[in-house]
């Protein structure tokens, strides 16, 4: 078992907090991916749960003991750093032994789970190697195999694919998941790409400054987020903030951006609605929710006509993302690859608010949830 | 790409000639730049070190006294060394002087530089004072050193006899032919263990943070981390300081000069005490001059066997 428990967590240097109360449960078995922007504090509290920085406050469980004061090596926990940090001076074999080694495991263990994991992991060719000889990835594989041999409770993987080229990270995304599933084993993962983040994890925790923004699946922080942060972090392109009005019409309430009517989904909530009728707040599309304009898409519920100037179309192959500007704000929307737009004219889109977000303007705080 | 083939197969050939040779000229104008940088510097090394190293190796083989006629001497200088009892035991202390304090000064200097790599109160005024002998004037420190090892009345010598040591058994130190070399040797390494203690330093501050983590979490103790992390971390700074105090070691002059003057008898008797001794005390540039050969074999041969076993690891 090893459920982990972050109760009011803190890191202070000096005046200085760079974590601030974090509380968090993670389930035996989970993989849990902290993500933020550099500085916002989540490779402090890995390190933290490694026991390589000294917590300033709060509480560590691991297991249902406080860990607070134990050290590394007695907290069953294995870690892969950002540079891998391999011994440089010793074999792929020797690396991956070292910490069965130091437990003085026979020779016959040793090996057994030396060659195992060199299997699992393909790099049973390399074991004779020094880490100077590796590619990236392989030096990656090489980490992996050295937090895996000892069959930890919790593995922490600070950044483990920063290193490496856009093709490779993909492929190693995929075979992490995998090495989650088969190890059954806690991962605590930490990264500032919010496409790993979406792609492996079984909950996200977003950070910023510090604090945790919101914990949830994948796909709720990316249709529920919290807060404006949230929103435009997850996500690529970023979701468009548009400065809107509320206003009622008839039963229901639209949103007014630059005399555009967006038309607010009326499986809304409305009382938490209503207190802003009259005010701006900030309504949040996400791109792929803009659509080359057809006959007959307008639907007074949740599809409006929303017409742009066309800044920008960046082919991606699969579809066109366009910069457009609209009420003197620069946004990003996803059409098809059939769409013809010319630089400089307007396009005529549509917009579809069923997903829209709506946020308090001086709070950024989502209305909706 | 076809069209810029072509393109290159259409120079006339005079042209493409016209441009190699200012190419080279080029190239001779640049060496000649360099080398007048180097030239000054080169014709004091000439003058004052390249000069002198030929001569001594052709004074090897004369008999001179300085100021008379030289005269040709063949292998005389170099079968008289077996025959000098004060060569001999010149060669063997300065390979015992070698063995005793190189090892001993790498592992102050690397003790001194982990201590002192440490976040401790005061480490800076502790660096300075460890670095201090090495920069401090040889003739004022062997002076303190001598009254500090003084047999009678030295605080060393005083230290001891509160501790209980017998007056009969007390070390004479300098004055003692069995303690005499410790006591070179003892200076030597307080001498220079600041300076490779700087040397160890800078590498000890290369050394990636994160292997000693990911040690943490493999479970290794203060010690492993430094036998599994640090020791093979600091290869080539060891390499290199062992190469620098091997070559400083057999060179070793001063002190001996300062302290025992190579005795008592010919207990500190080293190899440039003994080719100073022939050359300036009893004018035999011929000889020392041949003795001087043999340390430069010496060094080189150690210098050489040194990096051959660099390269294999």
């Amino acid at each position: 078992m090893a459920s982990i428990s972050l109760k009011k967590l803190n890191k202070t240097y000096g005046a200085l907090t760079v974590v601030h109360d974090i509380d968090l449960e993670i389930a035996d078995k989970e993989f849990i991916i902290l993500v933020g922007p550099s500085g916002c504090g989540k490779s402090t509290t890995l390190r933290m749960i490694a026991g390589l920085e000294e917590i300033s406050g709060g509480e560590l469980i691991i297991g249902g003991d406080v860990v607070n004061d134990v050290p590394s090596k007695d907290r069953d926990i294995a870690m892969v750093f950002q540079n891998y940090a391999l011994y440089p001076h010793m074999t792929v074999y020797k690396n991956m032994a070292f910490g069965l080694q130091l437990r003085k495991a026979s020779r016959e263990v040793i090996d057994q789970k030396v060659q195992e994991a060199a299997k699992i992991l393909d790099i049973t060719h390399l074991l004779n190697r020094k880490p100077k000889a590796l590619s990236g990835g392989q030096r990656q594989r090489v980490a992996l195999g050295r937090a895996m041999v000892r069959n930890p409770e919790v593995f922490l993987l600070d950044e483990p694919l920063s290193n490496l080229d856009a093709k490779l990270r993909g492929t190693m995304r995929a075979e992490i998941t995998k090495l989650h599933k088969r190890l059954n084993s806690t991962f605590i993962y930490v990264t500032h790409d919010q496409i790993e983040a979406m792609t492996m994890a079984d909950r996200i925790v977003v950070m910023a400054d510090g604090h945790i923004q919101q914990v949830d699946t994948p796909q709720n922080l990316y249709d529920r987020p919290i807060n404006m942060f949230v929103a435009g972090f997850i996500g690529a392109p970023q979701m468009n903030m548009l400065p809107s009005k509320i206003e009622k019409r008839g039963e229901g309430y639209v949103a007014v951006f630059d005399g555009r009517v967006l038309p607010i989904p009326a499986s809304f909530d409305k009382a938490r609605i209503a207190p802003y009728e009259g005010k701006e707040v900030i309504v949040g599309i996400r791109p792929e929710n803009f659509h080359e304009l057809a006959p007959g898409d307008i639907n007074p519920d949740n599809i409006a006509p929303f017409d742009a100037v066309v800044d920008l179309a960046e082919p991606m192959g699969s579809e066109i993302h366009l910069n457009i500007t609209a009420g003197n704000k620069a946004m990003t929307v996803r059409v098809s690859p059939r769409f013809k737009a010319k630089t400089g004219e307007t396009a005529k889109l549509v917009v579809d608010t069923t997903n829209m977000q709506l946020f308090d303007k001086e709070t950024e705080r989502s209305i909706l949830y | 790409m076809a069209n810029s083939t072509i393109a290159a197969g259409d120079t006339p050939i005079v042209t493409r000639r016209r441009k190699v040779v200012s190419r080279r000229r080029r190239r001779v104008q640049d060496a000649l730049v360099a080398y007048s940088f180097i030239a000054p510097n080169f014709l004091g090394f000439a003058v004052f070190t390249l000069g002198p190293i030929l001569f001594a190796f052709v004074l090897a083989f004369m008999h001179w006294d300085g100021s008379n006629a030289m005269t040709f001497a063949g292998l005389d200088n170099f079968w008289r060394l077996f025959e000098d009892k004060a060569f001999i035991a010149a060669f063997w202390n300065t390979i015992i002087y070698t063995v005793v304090s190189v090892p001993a000064t790498l592992a102050c200097a690397l003790g001194l530089a982990i201590l002192l790599n440490q976040k401790i109160l005061g480490r800076d005024f502790f660096r300075t004072a460890m670095f201090f002998p090495y920069v401090a004037s040889l003739v004022a420190v062997a002076v303190v050193w001598n009254m500090i090892f003084n047999p009678e009345m030295g605080p060393v010598n005083m230290l001891l006899y509160t501790l209980g040591l017998d007056p009969k058994d007390m070390p004479g130190w300098a004055a003692d032919r069995h303690w005499a070399m410790v006591t070179v040797i003892l200076f030597g390494v307080w001498k220079s263990m600041g300076y490779f203690m700087v040397i160890y330093l800078a590498g000890l501050q290369g050394i990636n943070s994160e292997l000693y983590e990911a040690a943490d979490l493999d479970g290794a103790n203060a010690w492993q981390k430094f036998l599994y992390v640090t020791v093979p971390q600091l290869g080539p700074t060891t390499f290199f300081v062992t190469v620098m105090l091997t070559i400083q070691s057999f060179k070793v002059f001063d002190q001996i000069y300062m302290i025992t003057q190579g005795g008592p008898g010919t207990s500190t008797l080293v190899l440039v005490y003994h080719i100073y001794n022939e050359a300036f005390v009893s004018w035999d540039l011929g000889y020392s001059s041949m003795i001087a050969l043999v340390l430069f074999f010496l060094v080189l041969g150690i210098t050489v066997i040194q990096f051959r076993r660099q390269k294999e690891d």
